[in-house]
């Protein structure tokens, strides 16, 4: 875990690591029934941030691979019901590109723990609690994911390969001449 | 990639963290929360302060905007479900363009859900970031204004639907009051007396069930359900289905003379308004005093329907020819400014309970039927009778049934203390039985309610504390014999008892109506955990919900009484009115539009819009979006593959600085 620790450059370095978990709320069910959850002082988790947006359908794909690659361990949506999407069905559109988005982050080596899409209404306080305190557990069991740090490795190891590259060419080259 | 925000300079932003008494500095360091952010580019001024909200905390704003040359406002405080439109307000008389705002709610998202302080202030503290970042790149932007029709549909004619009606009616509005049963009147019309003051319930509201049939701005549809709203505040267009009566309505004048001349001489089918109780024919009026004084034919019943064999005598006693039995459904569409939903409630099911033996037990009798029995137009004349006939000597009245319980459901019904004394008193008074109140506690919270209760008490009626255990009719000794025996702990004495009695009656809870789902997503609201519908604050807006322009009222939106039901329904009414009266209404200015260079042609958003606000132009090749359709999800945003379709309030950059700020590691 340490290393995790010493590769996650994108943050300051703390005393201890903290989760960093970015929630997108749709600002009709579930942002609702996360000031639910403060009116009934529901304590949970405070390792989330809340955005709001008017629909979980706005959530652009490139909203979650920026957090993530900001330094995010994990990013939360959260919609209305099938059925009770207050536009009718931003959430289904919400849920295809979810999982979509899900494998390919796989690919990248995130786990897919890291990256929920959950339904919550306005009345479900309680369960904005339950999964933001189980989404928090998950992580502290996974550990940081440090993407910014893991990205720039990456973009070293690329940068050696392109350099290893254009060294070879520029000796065919040469050798061809 | 995204347009430039307007900007002269760089930015003079203000940022204000409020104390909210305790409720935030409680929790939150909220000095150091202003410390920290007047640190951060482009904050020229952070301050806290006890209430932001109040007066001072808006002039406070108002008073820097100009003096120090704000340009941008953040305040830290509450939801801004809450107070946004409070602080856009204040921002917008402080001179700046009202969107030049952000709110950051440290309050329910921070100070009332997290124990730690440091946690909190440092969550507060990231918040804020990622809205200074934000508020920098805010556009200013203009609210459309749309105007309203001066007509309002009115879903439920009980006593809520009734008065509302009949409020809106009066100041002029035109009112549409569409209820699905044959007759308007709701579960007020089948009690007797009202409590605590005992009055007749029908001889207060049969004189407003007319005023609402004769009054010229109420079009009133019974028998009749909407089934499609489309459209936005100020417009909706509604489509109601009126279901046929078999009867012309334009025609029948509501002699009855066809019930009379029915082929069937008695009545033989269970009569919804009496509980089942009487019988109907299958030509019938619900009650005497139904409003509107129409019959109906019930199609599975009528031997017509069935077998077309019928010698049709209703039809041809009929001097006016009203019955028409090829009468098919007819749809009507309205357009309305405004909705009020007053759908109310249903008693709680008997088969919820069943160890207290309904539909076993024949003389166990649900609160309801005994309303019937009492009532002097009920089945029985007003007799307090068991199933056999007989006059009861000892009755039960078991409370909290269906309430209170996590068994069934968890809420206070609120009205059943007040009903059970109410019948306790009725009972009393026609038998001159002995009463037996089962009670988990008495809640009389009400004006001259605990008063009745003394006088209930000094009519001899008996309180035992305890929530019974069952109902059987299981004798132990010779006086429990053909009785019905309640098992209970009388919590007071510490001891088991058993009690004998002739009748029970089942004091059912409230509920959410049978249908109450269907209804919440035809008008798109909110349901709290219970399934009532959700308003959209409890203590501020009572009688709004999160659809501008719908509002509720009565028991729909929680268990409540008639005093409280109609005090509501007079609160929407006041609201609609507001609205109407206004003429228009701001709409939020978070629509979508197309940048059209960018636009590729691709036609992917098309598809995706529900309310079909975009279309192709096929000769330039470019989607084009209407904003009057737009509701503002954002879903063709988040799908454009050019990045050509932007969204007003939620731009792109505006949260991809929101994310940095929030990832923004603390310095």
């Amino acid at each position: 875990m340490s290393a995790h620790v010493a590769a996650r450059e994108g943050a300051a370095p703390r005393a201890e690591w903290k989760p960093r978990v970015v929630a997108f709320f749709c600002n009709w069910c579930t942002y609702t029934a996360a000031d639910l959850a403060g009116v009934s002082r529901l304590k949970h988790s405070p390792h989330f941030r809340i955005i709001r947006v008017m629909c979980s359908g706005r959530v652009d794909p490139q909203f979650v691979m920026d957090a993530f690659a900001r330094g995010a361990d994990a990013v939360l949506i959260g919609g209305c019901h099938p059925g009770d999407c207050h536009y009718m069905e931003g959430n289904y559109n919400c849920l295809r590109r979810f999982h979509l988005l899900q494998r390919m982050l796989g690919q990248m080596g995130i786990e897919k723990e890291r990256f929920r899409l959950e339904w919550i209404s306005a009345s479900e306080g309680e369960r904005v609690k339950t999964v933001v305190n189980s989404l928090v557990e998950d992580v502290v069991r996974l550990g940081p994911l440090a993407l910014p740090g893991r990205l720039r490795e990456w973009d070293r190891e690329i940068d050696h390969l392109e350099a290893a590259v254009s060294e070879r060419h520029e000796e065919a080259t040469s050798h061809a001449r | 990639m995204f347009e430039p925000a307007q900007q002269n300079g760089s930015p003079r932003i203000g940022f204000y963290v409020c104390h909210c008494g305790h409720n935030i500095a409680g929790k939150v360091d909220v000095t150091a929360v202003a410390q920290a952010v007047a640190r951060f580019p482009g904050v020229v001024l952070s301050r806290d302060y006890k209430y932001m909200c109040s007066d001072p905390g808006q002039q406070m704003i108002m008073d820097d905007i100009r003096e120090q040359k704000l340009d941008r406002v953040v305040v830290a405080s509450c939801s801004p479900l809450l107070h946004e439109h409070t602080f856009r307000t204040a921002v917008a008389r402080g001179g700046l363009n009202a969107f030049h705002f952000q709110m950051v709610n440290i309050r329910e998202n921070v100070s009332w859900v997290h124990d730690d302080p440091a946690d909190a202030t440092e969550k507060a503290v990231d918040l804020a970031r990622a809205a200074v970042r934000r508020v920098r790149l805010h556009r200013a932007l203009e609210q459309k204004k749309v105007p309203i029709t001066p007509a309002v549909l009115i879903v439920g004619g009980g006593i809520a639907g009734i008065h509302a009606a009949l409020t809106l009616a009066s100041a002029g509005k035109k009112v549409y009051l569409v209820e699905k049963e044959p007759t308007i009147g709701g579960h007020m019309a089948k009690f007797d007396k009202t409590f605590p003051t005992l009055d007749c319930a029908a001889c207060i509201l049969t004189p407003k069930m007319s005023a609402v049939r004769s009054h010229p701005n109420i079009t009133l549809w019974t028998y009749s359900e909407v089934t499609k709203v489309e459209g936005f505040v100020g417009r909706y267009r509604v489509t109601v289905k009126r279901k046929p009566r078999y009867v012309i309505e334009e025609l029948c004048v509501g002699c009855l003379e066809c019930i009379e001349a029915c082929v069937f001489k008695e009545g033989k089918f269970y009569d919804e308004f009496n509980q089942g109780l009487g019988k109907r024919k299958p030509v019938y009026i619900p009650f005497p005093q139904a409003t509107p004084q129409l019959v109906l034919i019930d199609p599975e019943q009528c031997i017509e329907f069935k077998s077309g064999k019928c010698k049709k005598t209703c039809a041809e006693k009929c001097d006016r020819d009203a019955i028409d039995f090829k009468q098919t459904e007819r749809i009507e569409q309205i357009e309305v400014g405004a909705v009020i939903v007053a759908t109310g409630f249903q008693t709680v099911p008997s088969e919820k309970v069943p160890f207290y033996g309904y539909g076993r037990m024949p003389n166990v009798f649900t609160a309801l039927e005994v309303e019937r029995l009492v009532n002097a137009s009920g089945p029985t004349g007003g007799q307090v009778v068991t199933r056999e006939g007989k006059a009861p000597k000892a009755v039960g009245i078991i409370h909290c049934v269906g309430s209170r319980d996590e068994k069934t459901n968890r809420w206070c019904s609120r009205v059943c203390c007040m009903y059970s004394l109410k019948l306790a008193h009725l009972i009393k008074e026609h038998t001159g039985a002995e009463v037996f109140n089962f009670y988990t506690d008495m809640r009389t919270a009400g004006k001259g309610y605990e008063e009745f209760f003394y006088k209930v008490m000094d009519d001899g009626v008996h309180f035992i504390r305890g929530r019974v255990a069952e109902v059987s009719d299981w004798a132990f000794t010779p006086d429990e014999e053909g009785k019905l025996v309640i098992r209970v702990e009388d919590t007071l004495i510490g001891r088991v008892r058993r009690v004998p009695v002739d009748m029970v009656v089942l004091a059912t809870g409230l509920e959410p109506g049978p249908d109450s789902q269907q209804i919440r997503r035809l008008f798109n609201m909110s349901c709290s955990s219970e399934g009532f519908f959700l308003e959209r604050h409890p203590k501020l807006a009572p009688v709004d919900t999160f659809t501008d322009g719908v509002y509720i009222a009565g028991a729909c939106q929680s268990p409540k009484d008639i005093p409280d039901t109609v005090a509501q329904a007079g609160a929407a009414a006041a609201q609609v009115l507001a609205l109407i009266d206004a003429g228009s209404k701001e709409l939020e200015p978070n629509t979508a539009y197309i940048v059209e260079e960018e636009c590729s042609g691709c036609k992917s958003c098309i598809a995706l819009c529900p309310y079909t606000a975009i279309s192709f132009d096929a000769a330039r090749k470019k989607a084009l979006l209407n904003e009057a359709l737009c509701k503002g999800c954002g879903t063709c945003v988040a799908s454009c593959p050019s990045g050509s379709i932007r969204q007003n309030l939620f731009q792109d950059d505006e949260i991809f600085s929101e994310i940095e700020g929030l990832l923004t590691p603390v310095t």
